[in-house]
């Protein structure tokens, strides 16, 4: 407890460190499996492939990739930007599918009307197909947002300076406290990541909670969201470097 | 009026869902085409706003082949409604009857205007303007979607099985008011059902089409009834089954109809003369 009261500075300091090497690889998963997860929805014999692909992605262990990303890359080897570009792909793997998903459970006859009325291909992308497609993809984000704020610790193994330096300072050094306090703000920064998330998933799909809407649909779309959330919990992860490592 | 000729569209697995069909549609009439599933009503349908483009033949429009008319503006000049209102569950009612003109670029204040009032002609309470669909029943997001197809006053409207999935006692409500909306605006409508009694109900003309889409018999309801082509629109119809075979029978001094079966069915009015039309 005194060793975590005398450091709450670098605490602090480490969880913002923590939160930027996540937010990034979120942002650019989310940038980069729209387009790819829409592919695979709409191009048939595309997806198979994609799916595979981003699937195998997923299967690389993450230490691994961590260090082989230097020579392929040519960045230095203690440079964040190898963490940064794991993560993504990571991310990427997890949240293509979801976005392929979401797209799929968009209602086709909601679709074929807008085609009816006259929108134009891209116009009900934009206004039609993606706002509707938002909730399944908010879900997904959520899942990718808490597994790479755990995957971030592994990058303390190779030099990267983040929450995760604080289970290996605390191990070589023999300080549980310091441990105890990695695991714990790895734990709060996912879940308030997550909160956020969720947050700004309500937000964008007001017609999602109007009272009309069948309570069945509300009931299993709140279990869903639930289950998400109790398995593989960010201590977990993050105990275990990630289900990647 | 909407012209058919020669129209056939097979799909690359060798489905044909319509062949050679030929079809006079006329203008500020109500045509039902009807035929069970699989008979390319739908099909037909939607050849008429490019949903779907035919394999041969053409479909032409006061004389203009669609086929060279681009997609999405034709779509814009023709009303569509399909079962369940196809209304977007992320916009509000009046977002939903307005989605046409503001994809015409109607100024927001004057497209409301006119939204408002459409919901006025499909009886439409303008409190529910700023529900969500969902918010609805399903005769009242049908009745959207009938305005959302009025919104941009076209010459056509076609609608796909709109009442399908409403309850009996709505769907006679929907039907009335559409007959109403029909006096009063005298669109061409093309309503694609599989109910023979919407057909005969709504039909100025009805169309009966046979699986692998074919014409079976085309006419009046009056004269589809006095004279079924074959015996497929007999069937079809229900002239072989004894329900629409009505004779007249004395009972306690009230003239009853009745079935075949002698089921009642209804009663005779004592003092109106035989009527020449159905109306």
């Amino acid at each position: 407890m005194t060793w975590i009261l005398a450091n709450l500075g670098l605490i602090g300091d480490l969880m913002l460190v923590h939160l930027r090497l996540s937010l990034i690889p979120v942002v650019v998963s989310i940038l980069v499996a729209v387009p790819l997860g829409r592919l695979a929805h709409r191009v048939g014999w595309l997806r198979g492939g994609v799916l595979s692909v981003v699937g195998l992605l997923y299967t690389i262990p993450s230490l691994a990739l961590i260090t082989l990303l230097p020579p392929l890359l040519g960045t230095p080897v203690l440079s964040d930007v190898n963490v940064l570009v794991a993560l993504g792909l990571y991310g990427v793997a997890l949240l293509t599918r979801s976005v392929a998903d979401a797209f799929d459970a968009v209602d086709a006859d909601v679709v074929r009307s807008a085609m009816a009325v006259g929108y134009t291909p891209l116009r009900r992308f934009w206004t039609v197909e993606l706002p509707l497609a938002v909730p399944v993809i908010v879900a997904g984000t959520r899942v990718v947002a808490v597994s790479t704020v755990s995957l971030v610790t592994v990058g303390a193994l190779v030099g990267s300076r983040n929450l995760g330096s604080l289970f290996t300072d605390g191990l070589q050094r023999g300080i549980v406290p310091e441990i105890v306090a990695g695991i714990v703000a790895t734990v709060v920064l996912a879940l308030v990541l997550d909160l956020v998330i969720a947050a700004v998933g309500r937000a964008l799909t007001p017609w999602a909670r109007v009272s009309g809407t069948s309570g069945a649909a509300r009931r299993a779309s709140r279990r869903r969201a639930h289950r998400a959330e109790v398995p593989g919990t960010a201590a977990e992860d993050a105990v275990t470097g990630g289900g990647a490592a | 009026m909407i012209e058919f000729e020669g129209v056939r569209k097979t799909y690359p697995d060798g489905t044909t869902a319509v062949d050679g069909i030929d079809l006079t549609i006329p203008a500020r009439e109500i045509t039902v085409l009807v035929g069970s599933s699989g008979c390319g009503k739908t099909t037909l349908l939607r050849m008429v706003n490019r949903m779907i483009d035919p394999t041969a033949g053409t479909v032409s429009i006061d004389g203009e082949d669609v086929g060279s008319l681009d997609p999405v503006r034709l779509r814009r000049r023709i009303g569509y409604v399909m079962q369940n209102g196809g209304l977007l569950p992320h916009r509000s009612v009046l977002d939903n009857i307005t989605t046409v003109l503001r994809l015409n670029r109607v100024p927001r204040a004057q497209a409301r205007a006119r939204g408002l009032e459409l919901m006025d002609t499909v009886s439409l309470d303008r409190g529910l303007a700023s529900r969500y669909p969902a918010q609805l029943s399903g005769g009242q997001q049908q009745r959207v979607g009938v305005a959302r197809g009025l919104a941009s006053d076209p010459n056509i409207l076609l609608m796909d099985e709109p009442f399908g999935a409403v309850d009996p006692i709505v769907r006679a409500e929907l039907q009335r008011e559409l007959l109403r909306v029909h006096r009063e605006l005298a669109k061409t409508i093309v309503f694609v059902t599989h109910d023979i009694d919407e057909a005969f109900l709504l039909g100025d003309r009805v169309v009966i089409l046979r699986t692998g889409g074919v014409i079976a018999q085309q006419g009046t309801p009056a004269e589809i009834l006095a004279h079924p082509a074959d015996d497929f629109v007999a069937g079809f119809i229900g002239a072989d089954s004894g329900q629409r075979r009505l004779r007249v029978v004395e009972r306690d001094g009230a003239r009853i109809v009745v079935d075949r079966h002698d089921r009642p069915v209804g009663l005779l009015d004592a003092d109106t003369p035989a009527h020449s039309d159905r109306r």
